[in-house]
């Protein structure tokens, strides 16, 4: 069902609407300062606290340049939470009305999902860069700079896929009751268990297999690895597991996206 | 004749809840055709399975000859709808929520065809002077103004509009009302509309069903409603059919209105 709609999605007039939802989310992005300067206090002490905190052991153990292991993961960071908050606005759309508007327009909602997700996407890529631009004034520096725009592809595949996610808990939840409990459930390990704070050797096995399937691991190798050449896996395996896993949570979102009931 | 609305049986059951229990009707196009009824009645769950925001529990509808299940886009195509509560996006201005609208239903842009159409409906509601205005700034009158213009920008060929003209004062009412009323004849547009306002339901609907508990009580012209039940007027055919007054139930429906605008404040 949803395959066929994607089908039949080409057509221009029902991209506009896809266009109309993409703007909407960029709109109310650049229109709101203080969540911009917010959520970047998050990002900063973390560079802050980790780059110089543990940045001397972690130089003392000979792994090299923390800065230079953290930055990638500080981005992701970033990314994770505003690419999941984003999704998850469709609650207070849910809340304060607006999303009846979009759910009664003669456009296939799949249209109204991806222009959303796109717009989530789109945003937390850009706050990703924002990061980037932070992790350079701390002396961060990028191997290669013709890289930066592959490890860009990767952010905004992250951006994408954990957008998706947001759309898919905020579709079957009808307020922001559960909200912390996703945060301490979900969020949280995602991120710690990724490697975007420390490398991956060493761990024990049950952490290992839990990182080996936390899609946000592949983004956070891909983004360092291209930015600093230090692979944990390979860049096409990162690219893989991320393209494979967005598609299949964009058609997840798409699905429970369409059955919301107002 | 043509009827725009056709509904058969119409069951609608919350869990241990049953909003709407076997309804039937029909609406002929271009008619102007109300529901009557206290709150709790069924008339929102209606429209919702009208519109395809709520699948129905069993039952048949027929929509501008669509089916709202099967051909949701054909039936969304064909209607306008001003919701009971509140959906408008606070945090664009009130152009920006009318060219969001038109965007969505593919209102031309040719020849400035989707800007004059706009300015057209929002002049119509007196907002004109406050458009690029954040719609958060706005009293609840005016959010309901904007919401009705949006509902008539993609020109539907029906018009639900769900307790409409809760909150504004006497004079807009009526502004609103001649508006729809002219549409209603040059354009033949349908209207289907809610109400707890007695006068409202005799002065401007064709015809009125008056709906309690999910069943619909009684159908016909003010007229036939006050003959039947041997009354001399709409309220008190009203209390006949229903055993009860709808003045008891109104102070709880401004009341939702006035929480609604106090959350908005808020932010
Ligand atoms: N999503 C829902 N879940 C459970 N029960 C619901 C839901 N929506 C409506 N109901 C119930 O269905 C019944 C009819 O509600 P509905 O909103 O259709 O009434 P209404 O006639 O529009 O009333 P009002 O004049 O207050 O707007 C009520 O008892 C209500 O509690
Ligand atoms: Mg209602």
């Amino acid at each position: 069902m949803v395959y066929v709609q994607i089908a039949k999605c080409g057509g221009v007039t029902k991209m506009q609407a896809a266009y109309i939802l993409w703007l909407r989310q960029v709109k109310k992005y650049y229109r709101s300062k203080s969540r911009v300067i917010g959520s970047l206090g998050q990002p900063l002490l973390f560079l802050l606290a980790f780059g110089f905190g543990f940045g001397s052991i972690y130089q003392k153990a000979e792994n090299g340049n923390y800065l230079e292991f953290l930055a990638p993961g500080i981005i992701l960071m970033s990314v994770l939470f505003t690419a999941l908050f984003s999704g998850i606005e469709i609650i207070w759309d849910k809340q304060f009305g607006f999303l009846k508007e979009t759910l009664v327009a003669p456009v296939p909602r799949i249209n109204i999902m991806l222009g959303r997700t796109l717009g989530g996407a789109t945003v937390a890529t850009i706050q990703g860069a924002i990061v980037f631009l932070l992790a350079m004034l701390f002396g961060f520096r990028p191997q290669n700079i013709s890289m930066v725009f592959i490890a860009f592809v990767f952010v905004f595949l992250a951006a994408l896929l954990f957008t998706s996610v947001g759309t898919i808990i905020a579709s079957k939840m009808d307020d922001m009751q559960g909200f912390q409990l996703i945060m301490n459930f979900l969020v949280m390990p995602t991120f710690f268990l990724s490697g975007a704070l420390f490398p991956l050797s060493g761990l024990p096995p049950i952490m290992k297999t839990f990182i080996q399937f936390n899609p946000l691991t592949y983004a956070v190798d891909g983004v360092r690895g291209t930015l600093t050449n230090v692979f944990a896996f390979s860049p096409l395996t990162d690219f893989a597991v991320l393209a494979v896993v967005t598609c299949i949570l964009l058609l997840l979102g798409s699905y429970f996206f369409e059955k919301i009931q107002a | 004749m043509d009827n725009i609305i056709v509904v058969k049986d119409l069951v609608k059951k919350f869990k241990e809840v049953t909003a709407v229990n076997g309804i039937s009707f029909e609406v002929p196009r271009g008619e102007v055709f109300a529901f009557l009824g206290p709150n709790g009645a069924g008339k929102s769950t209606t429209i919702k399975m009208l519109t395809t925001i709520l699948d129905k529990t069993s039952g048949h509808i027929t929509l501008n000859g669509f089916d709202p299940e099967k051909n949701r886009e054909d039936v969304r195509k064909s209607f306008g709808i001003v919701f009971q509560d509140h959906s408008l996006d606070d945090d664009l201005t009130a152009y920006e929520n009318m060219e969001f609208h038109a965007a969505l239903y593919n209102v031309t842009t040719a020849n400035n065809v989707r800007q004059h159409r706009i300015e057209e409906m929002m002049k119509f509601v007196e907002l004109w002077d406050r458009k690029d205005s954040m719609v958060k700034t706005f009293s609840g009158g005016m959010k309901r103004r904007l919401e009705i213009a949006r509902g008539l920008l993609h020109h539907p060929k029906i018009l639900f509009l769900d307790e409409p003209t809760l909150g504004l004062d006497p004079q807009t009412r009526n502004h609103v009302w001649e508006y729809l009323k002219e549409i209603n004849k040059n354009e033949n547009m349908t209207i289907f509309f809610t109400t707890h306002y007695m006068e409202e339901a005799e002065k401007i609907a064709d015809k009125i069903s008056v709906i309690d508990h999910g069943d619909i009580i009684a159908t016909g012209t003010a007229e036939d409603l006050k003959k039947q039940t041997s009354t001399e007027t709409l309220e008190d055919a009203f209390l006949a059919l229903t055993g009860k007054n709808i003045r008891e139930n109104e102070a709880t429906g401004l009341d939702g209105l006035r929480s609604d605008s106090k959350m908005w404040r808020r932010h």
